[in-house]
């Protein structure tokens, strides 16, 4: 016996959610969405301060881009490795699952660090929050602000993937809780393309 | 947990128990609120008064019984942000959408009821820390509750911006984390636990409009919160966001260099405007679905009125710019600004004349939850024509931040979503609690509210136009002002009015509590599902999963209840008009 599929009309008339999806992705994809308007609102910040800005530095000659590149390189590589986690935990391959959850977070943590080290070479050079010696003081704020916001959420983004490697390992985790875990990091990822174009390429 | 009254009325997770601890927490911040309001009517009715029982229990704030001008502004900015955070966000927001949403979607509670209690302790704790800012080293803070900088972002520049100031940043940040999971869960629960048969459209209005507010709120809070970590930097650790170059306070060169205050008043505003949407829109739906229980026939044209709320949201995140007017915008920008601000009275107009043609050819019942219903359209249509003169740039140059913009807001959201709480109360307070109110209280509570309220904010209007700029503590020193020392009595004694009437409305709220006339499930004859379970609905609210068969305004129809027929009657007994 064959079920007539589901119409759009079936969908949204009760009793079932309308996106196939259970209320936590629909919950997770709203607070993506929120989440994202934060950083909007800095980048929308960085960009009216940027306007207005009298003596913004040569972003070339204060960063050193291939860093940066192979920063972005190895969070995007992240990302790939957090697709591949979900789909062999859809497929119900935990161990692979968890080889590529682990990597992930590998990835995040190696990020974490370049960021460290970034910041602490700007540090160096005498990089504040107040002042800086390439140009405008906003520069090394915004600079602070957005890279330290993004920072937190790579953070936070590796720690939910390790409680779910925890969580795949002992085999309590579900293809539904990686695929949200995955949401959430290919959401961070893709805060740090913009924060990559608009503040050190633009 | 072991005892069993700790766990089920203090940490619940019941979207019902949730409900009514976000409406009471409400409530007692609004006699916080109303309080401040008190003291700010005595400085401006009494200018010069001393009032020796206020120094004694204010001595700092009313030394000698006269108001200090620092104070004023504390009062005054703790007013604005206690009455539109904590009171009408609390009681009608998260108070009625916790306790309505799940039961009028037909769900057994909100879909991650965990979530939901975290969120009102979370919002505790932020009221809690508003409140204690009072006590702190300077006062309260006292840059208004738009925190606009350099007002709020130096500490020196007035005794609030101290720790005042900080812990109004704290408190607000808690809030918008509270607001946000409130939100979040709403949403999810209107998508995903909507009974079979329930579709978008035989929602409530009540729904949709709750529906709507959450998502405006889940996008507009974000880019204040950005605001509001930059503002912490400036305060704290130097940054110059907010503050330009060659800012010279108290006498002192600070130095800061090349932010901009213009900024804050952007992200400011991109959350100001939707969030007063996000507070009339529910008290908009539930208005809208007052009116049919006591008019006995449909309301006239739900559909349009779904879009309209949906075309309102829409509208509402792209004319904050019609609060900078007068920050020197580009008269291009400001003819964009006041183009979409005025395209937005078209929807509501729509809106209000459907509430209108809702009450069309019927026998009006004048219970006391249909005259705070029909008032909140007298004062929807009264404040609205206000709203016409202030999103006309032009006309918003002479009118901005005097009384003209005071009368306008108290009516729009002070107003409207007053009524519409209390209409909101008094309707739905025999399924919270089992219990009636009484209706003599509640009628005599209605006139001394609408009365006393729409008497002050109409005449706030005039000041406005005579030129009495808002936030000043006295006008007793310019000359042009003189004359509107009548006014200013009057509107001070129809305040005092308005807050003993609300004595009424506590002492039917406790005593109806304890010694109210016990309720049916459906005293009013209502037809959403909430009526159809008992009053107050147990634990998981339905006993069966409710099915549901038509829209939500089937009166005028022969059934064996009555004229009227709940949205679960099958349609083979009772024809589907909709």
């Amino acid at each position: 016996m064959t079920q007539p599929a589901a119409t759009t009309i079936d969908r949204w008339s009760g009793g079932t959610c309308p996106f196939d999806a259970g209320w936590r992705k629909v919950m997770m994809w709203w607070f993506i969405i929120t989440d994202g308007l934060l950083f909007a609102g800095f980048l929308g910040a960085y960009g009216y301060a940027r306007i207005l800005a009298l003596r913004w530095p040569d972003q070339s000659t204060v960063f050193s881009l291939p860093y940066i590149a192979a920063m972005t390189f190895v969070l995007i590589t992240s990302s790939a490795t957090m697709a591949s986690a979900v789909e062999a935990a859809k497929e119900g391959k935990r161990r692979l699952a968890l080889r590529f959850i682990v990597l992930t977070a590998i990835g995040g943590a190696v990020f974490l660090g370049m960021q460290a080290y970034e910041w602490w070479h700007l540090i160096e050079e005498g990089a504040r929050l107040n002042t800086n010696p390439w140009g405008d003081a906003s520069f090394s704020a915004y600079f602070f602000l957005l890279t330290g916001f993004h920072g937190s959420h790579v953070l936070t983004g590796v720690s939910i993937l390790i409680t779910t490697a925890i969580r795949t390992a002992k085999g309590w985790s579900t293809a539904d809780g990686v695929e949200m875990a995955g949401l959430y990091w290919h959401f961070v990822d893709l805060v740090w393309v913009f924060i990559f174009t608009l503040f050190y390429l633009l | 947990m072991t005892n069993g009254f700790v766990r089920r009325y203090i940490f619940s997770t019941d979207h019902k128990i949730i409900g009514i601890q976000y409406i009471l927490t409400g409530l007692i911040m609004a006699i916080v609120g109303a309080w401040l309001a008190v003291l700010i009517r005595l400085q401006l009715g009494w200018p010069e008064h001393q009032w020796v029982f206020l120094s004694r229990l204010l001595p700092k704030g009313m030394p000698s019984g006269v108001m200090t001008p620092e104070f004023y502004l504390a009062v005054v900015t703790m007013h604005g942000t206690i009455m539109v955070f904590f009171f009408i966000s609390y009681v009608l927001v998260s108070g009625f959408g916790n306790y309505l949403v799940p039961l009028q979607v037909g769900a057994r509670d909100m879909a991650f009821p965990f979530l939901n209690m975290l969120s009102y302790w979370i919002a505790l704790l932020s009221a809690v820390v508003m409140v204690l800012s009072f006590f702190v080293e300077g006062g309260a803070a006292a840059a208004g509750w738009t925190a606009y900088p350099p007002l709020s972002a130096v500490a020196s520049a007035v005794p609030g911006s101290q720790m005042g100031q900080t812990l109004w940043i704290l408190s607000m940040a808690l809030f918008i984390a509270s607001f946000t999971m409130s939100g979040l869960n709403i949403v999810a629960t209107v998508f995903s636990t909507r009974a079979p048969g329930l579709s978008m459209m035989r929602l409530p209005l009540t729904v949709w409009s709750f529906f709507i507010a959450s998502i405006l709120g889940l996008l507009a809070f974000p880019p204040l919160t950005a605001g509001a970590v930059m503002l912490l930097f400036d305060r704290h650790f130097g940054t110059s966001f907010f503050l330009p170059s060659g800012l010279v306070v108290a006498g002192k060169l600070l130095p800061n260099t090349g932010g901009s205050p213009l900024l804050w008043q952007h992200l400011f505003w991109f959350l100001g405007h939707p969030e007063v949407y996000v507070l009339i829109l529910p008290a908009l739906g539930i208005a809208f679905d007052i009116l049919p229980a006591f008019t006995r026939k449909p309301v006239f044209g739900y559909r349009i009125s779904v879009w309209c709320l949906v075309a309102v949201g829409c509208l509402s995140m792209i004319v904050w710019g019609h609060h900078m007017f007068v920050s020197g915008m580009s008269p291009f920008t400001g003819e964009y600004f006041s183009l979409v601000t005025l395209t937005i009275t078209v929807p509501m107009t729509i809106f209000g004349v459907n509430m209108l043609a809702s009450l069309w050819g019927a026998k009006l019942e004048l219970r006391t939850p249909m005259l705070f219903a029909l008032s909140v359209i007298a004062m929807f249509g009264s404040g609205g024509f206000g709203g016409l003169f202030l999103g006309n740039a032009t006309a918003d140059m002479q009118l901005h931040d005097t009384y003209f913009v005071v009368g306008h807001f108290h009516m729009m959201i002070g107003g409207v979503t007053l009524l519409a709480t209390f209409a909101a109360i008094y309707f739905w307070f025999p399924k919270m609690f089992g219990r009636t109110m009484n209706e003599t209280l509640g009628r005599l509570h209605f006139w001394f509210t609408f009365g006393p309220f729409f008497v002050i904010f109409f005449m706030q209007h005039f000041l406005g136009l005579q030129g009495a700029p808002r936030r000043y503590y006295a006008f007793t020193a310019f000359d042009y002002l003189r004359d509107t020392r009548g006014q200013n009595l009057a509107i001070s004694i129809a305040a005092l009015l308005l807050v003993s009437g609300q004595l009424l409305f506590l002492v039917n709220f406790v005593w109806s509590l304890f010694g109210g006339l016990a309720a049916k499930a459906n005293p009013w004859q209502a037809t959403t599902l909430e009526w159809t379970t008992a009053s107050p609905p147990p634990h998981g609210n339905f006993e069966t999963q409710p099915v549901v068969e038509r829209w939500a305004y089937e009166y005028g129809v022969q059934t064996t209840d009555g004229d009227f027929a709940v949205q679960t009657v099958p349609a083979r007994n009772v024809p589907v008009t909709a």
